[in-house]
């Protein structure tokens, strides 16, 4: 605790100064009735500049950009009752992806609590299991200790998200403050065990066939020039989750891109015979893995993670070693051999084999009027420092199978929940955080009607986000899958209205480009890429273009339908 | 007690708020995992309580203790065979 001469001060202002005394600067949200008194002392605040959200889940995604782009905790602001509930699905988000955020919301008075009151509703009964964890906060006082380890929370350990509930009569009790917590940060991971160390490294260099498989965890502990080295140091060929990516430049020789439902048949026919798998930071998610018993059915597995809880959650490992991926790679790098002491030359030359014999086949590449064309021509436009959000579905898989993307934290994406609507406010939030660069967000016409509102933000703002809209009329991944798996009975999946969102995005102050109206669309994405400010990238394309490869869901990753 | 599965009797030792029992209780609901019994009262000057916990041997057991381990509001999780007594002494009050 720091002392100063005691002031009285509400709890709203208490707030308002432990955000700032933990360094935010900038803050998301939407007024209303019970988070007013907060508000009113936010306006107060020469430190924080507040975000004017459209929509709660905007403002949860739009603090999830800012902390997906730093790795930093991001706030968020929202209102009692309807409030809350249009955030939780940004909650939701954030924990699946472990991104750390603290949200702020206002709740009835506390003698109102539990009835029925307007715009009541149990936050903290609807974010138990959507949080790392949650406060209904009693009191000013409790402010002073909740608000400070809310931020130690959602950045310790494995980041998430965190709920802090602040009742009305709290905001505006006074009390004498006479001294200040320290700010707070992550508390440090327990160094790895020594033994398993060595086993591991034991194991690294016995293995004939071994494989690296990246998760998001490597971007959250800032390990990826770790993970590359490892790799390089053991000639590793390595695969990436969705989240991942980026982690390895995907274009480097020893990657084998993204694993999993559609991922290249190399990778998942390279990790059928893999015989050591060695898990950085991820969790064996469904997408990833297929059918479970079916993948690398002949590896044995080391698993690496933060989370004592993943390790043999759904894949028993023979090695479980828990820490930071950052600190664990850091002390297995010495003890791994150099691959010139262990060529393991057939097991690179079969990798080589797989890779030219089944490459990712990217049909239309050299076309820009084919969603492969199209990203590969937004990629020519723009350097590494771009920094690229999707929403969800086709055009997401697209771009996670076909960006070059080479550096972490490049990628925005929404991986564990899957959330239509993650892009727009995504990119927003990151570009405010990171205003020196493109920020780019490839979307469907599903996806985007999801989180349009937002589109006010970005022009109110000036968020330099350039939405690259592949238009299908439709809900792509789910016309496909009925088409693969439903009789192509398509149903509920064809737009029969479609509205014009290039008069859309006008309206909304946006810039707009109409890549079928162009005869040159290189040269015109070149413009409309490289001019400041929301600019919205139309292009409309095949709705029987598939996303191929594909694993059906519940299906080992060794049956692929597609090329 | 006794029917046809095997049980385990965890003892947890938690924090004393409003709301421990719901994240507590959340943690098995949402994976259809039921509890038994459960017992709770505060320890010492009220500000942490114990939690005692029959629930049935399951493969998901082991993962169910690293959650609960996880748990701000959970201070120690320890597993018990099915011989513990404390259920067992509780039993004649549910006669």
């Amino acid at each position: 605790m720091s002392s100063t001469s005691p002031e009285t001060l509400t709890g709203a202002q208490i707030a308002v100064r432990l955000l700032e005394r933990q360094g935010i600067r900038r803050v998301a949200g939407i007024p209303g009735g019970a988070i007013l008194p907060f508000y009113d002392a936010l306006s107060q605040s020469a430190q924080i500049e507040h975000v004017l959200a459209r929509h709660e889940q905007g403002a949860g995604f739009m603090a999830q950009g800012m902390a997906r782009v730093s790795g930093e905790v991001a706030v968020c602001i929202a209102t009692s009752g309807p409030g809350v509930a249009n955030l939780l699905t940004a909650i939701a988000d954030a924990k699946l992806d472990s991104i750390p955020l603290v949200a702020i919301t206002g709740q009835v008075a506390k003698s109102l609590i539990g009835t029925d009151a307007f715009q009541e509703v149990d936050t903290y009964g609807l974010t138990i299991p959507i949080t790392k964890h949650n406060f209904l906060v009693g009191s000013a006082a409790e402010l002073l200790e909740v608000i400070p380890r809310a931020f130690r929370l959602a950045a310790s350990g494995r980041p998430g998200p965190v709920v802090v509930d602040i009742p009305k009569d709290v905001q505006n009790e006074r009390i004498a403050v006479t001294e200040w917590p320290v700010p707070s940060g992550p508390v440090p991971t327990p160094a790895p065990e020594r033994k398993l160390i060595d086993e591991a490294a034991a194991m690294i260099n016995a293995a004939q066939r071994p494989m690296l498989y990246l998760g998001g965890g490597v971007v959250h502990s800032g390990a990826a020039f770790q993970a590359v080295e490892l790799a390089e140091k053991a000639a590793l060929p390595t695969v990436m989750t969705l989240m991942a990516l980026g982690a390895m430049p995907v274009d480097h020789d020893l990657s084998l891109g993204m694993l999993g439902m559609h991922g290249a048949r190399c990778t998942n026919l390279a990790l059928e015979e893999c015989d050591l798998l060695i898990a950085v930071g991820a969790r064996f998610d469904d997408r990833a893995t297929g059918k479970v018993s079916a993948f690398c059915p002949q590896a044995k597995i080391i698993h690496i993670d933060i989370d004592p809880s993943e390790l043999d959650k759904i894949k028993t490992a023979h090695l479980g070693i828990r820490g930071d991926v950052q600190a664990v790679l850091s002390e297995l790098l010495p003890q791994v051999e150099p691959s010139e002491d262990h060529p393991r030359a057939d097991w690179q030359a079969r990798i080589a084999e797989l890779k030219s014999s089944f490459p990712m086949q990217m049909p239309g590449i050299d076309d820009p009027r084919t969603p492969y064309g199209l990203i590969r021509a937004v990629a020519d436009c723009l350097d590494d420092d771009a920094i690229i959000a999707t929403d969800v579905g086709q055009h997401q898989m697209w771009v996670a199978q076909s960006y070059p993307l080479r550096r972490p934290r490049q990628w925005l994406t929404s991986g564990g929940l899957g959330t239509m609507g993650f892009g727009v406010p995504t990119a927003i939030g990151a570009a405010l955080a990171a205003p020196e660069r493109t920020v780019v967000c490839f979307s469907g016409d599903g996806s985007l009607l999801m989180n349009i509102q937002e589109f006010a933000t970005a022009a109110e703002e000036g968020a330099n986000v350039k939405v690259v809209l592949m238009n299908n009329a439709s809900l792509g991944l789910v016309f496909q899958q009925q088409n693969l798996f439903y009789g192509q009975r398509a149903f509920s999946s064809k737009f029969k209205g479609v509205p014009d969102f290039l008069k859309v995005a006008e309206g909304f102050g946006w810039q707009t480009l109409d890549l079928d109206a162009t005869a040159d669309p290189a040269a015109a994405l070149k413009s409309a890429l490289t001019t400041r400010g929301p600019t919205l990238i139309h292009a409309s394309i095949d709705r029987h273009q598939q996303v191929l490869p594909m694993v059906a869901p519940g299906a080992a990753n060794k049956d692929m339908i597609g090329d | 007690m006794n029917n046809a599965h095997s049980k385990a009797v965890l003892e947890l030792n938690v924090n004393n708020h409003p709301g421990v029992m719901s994240h507590v209780a959340g943690l098995f609901a949402r994976r259809a995992f039921n509890v038994e019994g459960i017992v709770c009262l505060p320890v010492g000057d009220g500000r942490t309580s114990r939690i005692w916990l029959s629930v049935n041997e399951d493969v998901r057991l082991e993962q169910m203790i690293r959650q609960l381990e996880k748990l701000e509001d959970v201070l120690s999780v320890r597993r018990h065979g099915p011989a513990h007594a404390v259920f067992e002494r509780l039993a004649e009050f549910f006669c």
